[in-house]
C-alpha cells in the first residue's frame, strides 16, 4: 500500500501573528515556519502504517515556495520515503491545491491519502474534501483513529456527541484531527538521513492547473482587543448584564 | 516557565561569527548545510523543552537518591534519558567508526547548551558521556573501542571522570587510589574518589568509570598517575554483560544547586577490588584525562551560558508580566500600572543578561570551532592555528562564562524582586544551580593561571597577539561601515583592545621575572580578556546584522551589540589597574593578618 501526505508550510504556532499594516494579509517576513501541526499527525499516522508493514512506501507532497522542501525534510525526518515539491510562489487555494494534489494522485496511484485535517494558517478545512470529490474517492474526515478491516478502512470520527465509526472503501481520502497520534520527534540519524532521500520538483502547470486566486480577500485584521472585565455582586446581576450586552434575550 | 532554546540565534552564531561556515559543505563536514544546521538544532529544540525543562524543577526539588540497590534519578528522568537517546543526540559529534554522525563539536556544543538550559541536572550526564567518547576515542586501545565506544556513543552507556579524593581536589600530586597489575592484562583498583558526577544511576544498564591511580612501582606526584577504565559491569569479549565489579556509590553529596545530577563518593574495591584496564601509558594518565577535561572545560563555560539563558527567558517573561508603577510622565487611571520592563533600571538589568549571555555564547562556539578546525582544518597550518585558539580560548570560555552564569542568574533573581528570594518563582534555581560552574573543572582561578602562565606565553606570545590583531580588523571594519551604530561599536571595542594590548604586554613582560605579580592579576586579566572578546564576537554579529532591514531579530543583534559597546566594553579599562597591580597588596597581611 502506498500512502500519499501532503504537508503545508505553515507559520510555527508558537509564533505571534502580526497583521501587515495595508491589511492584506498575515506579515511573513522573517517569521519562523514549520509543518502545519494536523500534517504532522497525518506524516507521523503514514509512517506508523509503514512500521506496521502495512504500507510499503510513504510519499509527501508540498506545494508552496521553495522552502517548502524544508517541510518535506521534515516529513522524511519523521520516516517519509520521498518527496514532492510542486514549487509556486503565488497562494495556492484549496481548490487548486485539490487539483494538482488530483494530478499527483493519478501520476503516483497511491491507496490512501492522509491530511491534515485543515492548515493553522487559513484554516479553510477544504482540501482533502475536495480531493475526494474530484477523485470519487470514499472519504473520512476529522479521524481520530484508523483500522483496517481487510481490504476496507475503519475510520473513528469525533462528531458532537460521540464517536462515529465509518468502514470505507479504499482508495480513500482520510484527513486527520487531532487526536489521531502524538507525533514523534524526528532522530538525529534520521535527520541525516532524510537529507539523502529524494526530492522531486513539479509546477502546478506540470499538473495542468492555473493556480490562479479565485477568492478575493477583503481585508484581514487583528481580532479586537480583549475588554478588561467585572465582578458581579449575584446572579441577578449577572442576568441583567448579559441582558444588557444582547447575549440573551 | 518553559524554556524555548534560541535557535536563530544558536544559528546565526554558529555560522556568522564563531566561524562555522568555514568548515561547513567541505571536507569532513561536506554534508554540513545551513538547512541540516537548522534541522537539527530544531528537533533538538523541541526535546529540550517539551521533554527536559519541564522535569527542571521536579527533579531539582525531588533529586536523586541513593537505595540499597543503587542511586535513583529523579521522577521522569529515565524516560527522558530514554527519549534522548532514542533520538541519537549522543552520537552527534563522535566518529562514524563507532556509530557517531561525525557532525562538528560546534554544533554539538549548541545542543549540550540546550539541554544544560533546559534541566542542568539532567544535561551533566551527556557532557560527562561525551568526555569519556572523547578520551577513549583518544587513548584507548582497540580492543577499548571496540567494546566501549558504539554503547557510549549511542548513550546506552554513560561515563564518569574520577579524579578528586579527599586529600586531592585541584592538586592531583595528593592522589592515592591504587591499582595493582593481575598478570592478565587488568589491574585491581581500590581507593575513593569523590565528587563523581553521575557516579551512579538507574538511567544506563552500565556506567563506564575513567579512573586515575597509581601503579604500585609509580614515581611520586602527578607523573606517577595512570588512567583506568572501570565499568560498573564487567564486559565479556562478545559486548555482553558480565559481573557487577566491586566499584560503588556508597553516599551522595547534599548541594547547593544540581539536586537532579547524582554527585557520589564512589568506593572502588571494598571487597576485593574493582577490575579496571589501562588506558593509554602506564604514568601518563593525566595527559589522557585532559583530553577530556579540555573540552570538558568548554562544555562547562557552555552550561554557564546555558544557565544564562534560562534565566533571562525567565525573567523577561516576569517583566513582561509584572505590573507596578508606570513610565516617568505617563498618566494613568487610579490603580493601573504598567509592567515593570518599562523602566529603565529593569532595561538595564535585562540588557546586561541578555548582551552578556550573547557574548558567553559566541565564545563558546568559536572555541568549539576551533576544535574543529583543530581536527578537521584542510591544512596543516589551518589545525595548529585551529588549535592554538582553541587552547587559548578554553579557560577564557569556562571562567568568563561560568562567571556570567552566576551574575546572569543573580540579575534573574533580582528582576524578580522579592518573589525571586522565593523559589516557587524558579528564578532562585537557577541562581542555587549556576554556582558550581565557576568551581568544577578547574576552578576559575585555576583557569586564569592557565590563561596567564601557559597560554599567553605560547608561541612567544604570537597566538595572544594573533586574536588581537583579528579583533583590531573586526574594530576596524566597524569603524569603516559608515554606519552610525558600527561606528560606535567598533570604536568601543578599539578603546577595550587598546586596555587588553597593555594588559597583555604587561604579563608577558613578567611572566619569568616576576610570576607572582601575574599569578596576583589573572583573574581581572582573564576577566578583562573575556569582556574584550565578547565585544569582538558581537561586533560581528553586529556587522552582519547591519547589513539587513526589517528583520526583528538582525535588529537585536545590533542593538545588544549596541548596549554591550556602551555599558560592558568600558567595564574593561576599570580592569586593568588590578590586572597590573602586582601582588604586594595581596601579601600586605600575613596569615595572621587577615584575621586581625
Amino acid at each position: 500500500m502506498k500512502v500519499l501526505v501532503p504537508v503545508k508550510r505553515v507559520v510555527d504556532y508558537n509564533v505571534k501573528i502580526r497583521v501587515k499594516s495595508d491589511q492584506t494579509g498575515v506579515d511573513l517576513a522573517n517569521v519562523k515556519m514549520s509543518m502545519n501541526p494536523f500534517d504532522e499527525i497525518a506524516i507521523e499516522e503514514a509512517v506508523r502504517l509503514k512500521e506496521a508493514g502495512k504500507a510499503t512506501e510513504v510519499v509527501a507532497v508540498s506545494i508552496g515556495v521553495a522552502q517548502s522542501t524544508e517541510t518535506i525534510r521534515t516529513a522524511l525526518a519523521m520516516g517519509a520515503d520521498r518527496g514532492i515539491l510542486v514549487k509556486s510562489d503565488e497562494t495556492v487555494e484549496p481548490l487548486n491545491v485539490a487539483k494538482i494534489l488530483k494530478g499527483i494522485v493519478e501520476a503516483e496511484k497511491p491507496d490512501l491519502v492522509i491530511l491534515g485535517k485543515q492548515a493553522i494558517d487559513d484554516d479553510s478545512n477544504q482540501t482533502g474534501q475536495m480531493l475526494a470529490a474530484l477523485l470519487g474517492w470514499a472519504q473520512g474526515t476529522f479521524a481520530s483513529k484508523i483500522e483496517f478491516d481487510g481490504d476496507k478502512i475503519l475510520l473513528t470520527r469525533e462528531i458532537d456527541g460521540g464517536l462515529q465509526t465509518l468502514k470505507l472503501n479504499m482508495p480513500t481520502i482520510v484527513t486527520a484531527d487531532l487526536r489521531l497520534n502524538e507525533p514523534r520527534y524526528a532522530s538525529l540519524p534520521n535527520i541525516m538521513k532524510a537529507k539523502k532521500k529524494p526530492i522531486d520538483e513539479k509546477t502546478p502547470a506540470d499538473y495542468g492547473v492555473d493556480v490562479k486566486a479565485r477568492l478575493e480577500v477583503l481585508k484581514v485584521t487583528e481580532p479586537p482587543q480583549r475588554q478588561a472585565g467585572i465582578k458581579v455582586e449575584s446572579v441577578e446581576q449577572l442576568v441583567s448584564k448579559l441582558k444588557e450586552a444582547g447575549v440573551i434575550g | 516557565m518553559t524554556y524555548r532554546a534560541p535557535v536563530r540565534d544558536m544559528a546565526f552564531v554558529l555560522q556568522e561569527v564563531a566561524g562555522l561556515g568555514s568548515l561547513a559543505g567541505k571536507g569532513d563536514f561536506a554534508e554540513l548545510t545551513p538547512d541540516l544546521i537548522e534541522a537539527v538544532l530544531e528537533e533538538g529544540a523541541k526535546l529540550a523543552g517539551d521533554v527536559l525543562a519541564p522535569l527542571n524543577k521536579s527533579g531539582d526539588h525531588e533529586g536523586a537518591r541513593l537505595e540499597a540497590d543503587g542511586v535513583k534519578t529523579a521522577k521522569g528522568f529515565r524516560e527522558a534519558y530514554a527519549r534522548w537517546v532514542d533520538g541519537g543526540w549522543g552520537s552527534l559529534a563522535a566518529s562514524p567508526e563507532f556509530g557517531g554522525q561525525g557532525l562538528p563539536l560546534a554544533l554539538s556544543t549548541a545542543m549540550q547548551e540546550m539541554w544544560n538550559a533546559a534541566n542542568m541536572g539532567f544535561g551533566l550526564c551527556p557532557i560527562l558521556s561525551q568526555g569519556t567518547v572523547e578520551a577513549l576515542t583518544a587513548h584507548g586501545t582497540e580492543e577499548q573501542k571496540r567494546l566501549y565506544l558504539p554503547k557510549l556513543v549511542s548513550g546506552e552507556w554513560t561515563g564518569t571522570m574520577n579524579l578528586t579524593e579527599p586529600q586531592a581536589g585541584s592538586d592531583l600530586n595528593a592522589l592515592k587510589a591504587k591499582a595493582v597489575p593481575q598478570g592478565d592484562g587488568t589491574y585491581l583498583i581500590t581507593g575513593t574518589k569523590i565528587f563523581i558526577t553521575y557516579g551512579d544511576h538507574d538511567m544506563a544498564e552500565n556506567i563506564v568509570h575513567l579512573v586515575l591511580a597509581r601503579l604500585p612501582d609509580a614515581p611520586a606526584g602527578t607523573k606517577g598517575i595512570s588512567l583506568f577504565l572501570v565499568p560498573k559491569f564487567l564486559v565479556h569479549a562478545d559486548g555482553s554483560l558480565g559481573a557487577r565489579n566491586d566499584a560503588k556509590c556508597v553516599g551522595l553529596e547534599e548541594k547547593l544547586g544540581i539536586h537532579g545530577s547524582p554527585t557520589c563518593v564512589m568506593s572502588y574495591g571494598d571487597n576485593g577490588g574493582a577490575i579496571g584496564t589501562l588506558i593509554g601509558q602506564e604514568n601518563k594518565g593525566l595527559a589522557c584525562m585532559f583530553t577530556m577535561m579540555n573540552n570538558a572545560r568548554l562544555l562547562v563555560g557552555t552550561q554557564g551560558v546555558a544557565v544564562a539563558e534560562r534565566a533571562y527567558q525567565h525573567a523577561l517573561a516576569y517583566a513582561t508580566e509584572r505590573k507596578q508603577g508606570r513610565s516617568i510622565g505617563l498618566t494613568l487611571a487610579p490603580g493601573e500600572m504598567e509592567p515593570i520592563v518599562v523602566h529603565p533600571d529593569v532595561r538595564r538589568m535585562l540588557f546586561t543578561m541578555k548582551s552578556l549571555t550573547e557574548a558567553s555564547r559566541s565564545i563558546c562556539y568559536a572555541n568549539a570551532v576551533a576544535i574543529d578546525r583543530a581536527h578537521h582544518g584542510a591544512t596543516p597550518a589551518e589545525r595548529a592555528e585551529g588549535q592554538a585558539r582553541a587552547d587559548l580560548l578554553t579557560p577564557i570560555a569556562k571562567s568568563f562564562s561560568t562567571d556570567i552564569g552566576c551574575e546572569v542568574a543573580s540579575i534573574g533573581v533580582q528582576i524578580h524582586g522579592g518573589m525571586g528570594f522565593i523559589e516557587e518563582t524558579g528564578a532562585a534555581q537557577y541562581y542555587r544551580d549556576a554556582r558550581i560552574l565557576p568551581i568544577y573543572e578547574g576552578t576559575n582561578g585555576i583557569q586564569a593561571i592557565d590563561l596567564v602562565t601557559r597560554k599567553l606565553p605560547l608561541g612567544n606570545g604570537a597566538v595572544v597577539k594573533g586574536f588581537i590583531a583579528e579583533m583590531r580588523e573586526t574594530a576596524a571594519k566597524a569603524r569603516g561601515a559608515n554606519h552610525e551604530c558600527l561606528a560606535l561599536i567598533g570604536a568601543a571595542l578599539d578603546q577595550g583592545l587598546d586596555t587588553l594590548d597593555k594588559a597583555t604586554d604587561w604579563m608577558l613582560a613578567r611572566l619569568k621575572s616576576a610570576t607572582d605579580d601575574c599569578l596576583a592579576g589573572a583573574s581581572p586579566y582573564l576577566r578583562l580578556f573575556g569582556t574584550v572578546a565578547g565585544g569582538h564576537f558581537l561586533a560581528l554579529g553586529a556587522l552582519v546584522a547591519a547589513k539587513a532591514e526589517g528583520d526583528a531579530f538582525l535588529a537585536a543583534r545590533l542593538a545588544t551589540a549596541r548596549f554591550y559597546a556602551v555599558q560592558q566594553l568600558p567595564l574593561a579599562e576599570g580592569l586593568l589597574a588590578p590586572a597590573t597591580a602586582g601582588a604586594e597588596t595581596l601579601y600586605a597581611l600575613d596569615a595572621e593578618g587577615l584575621g586581625a
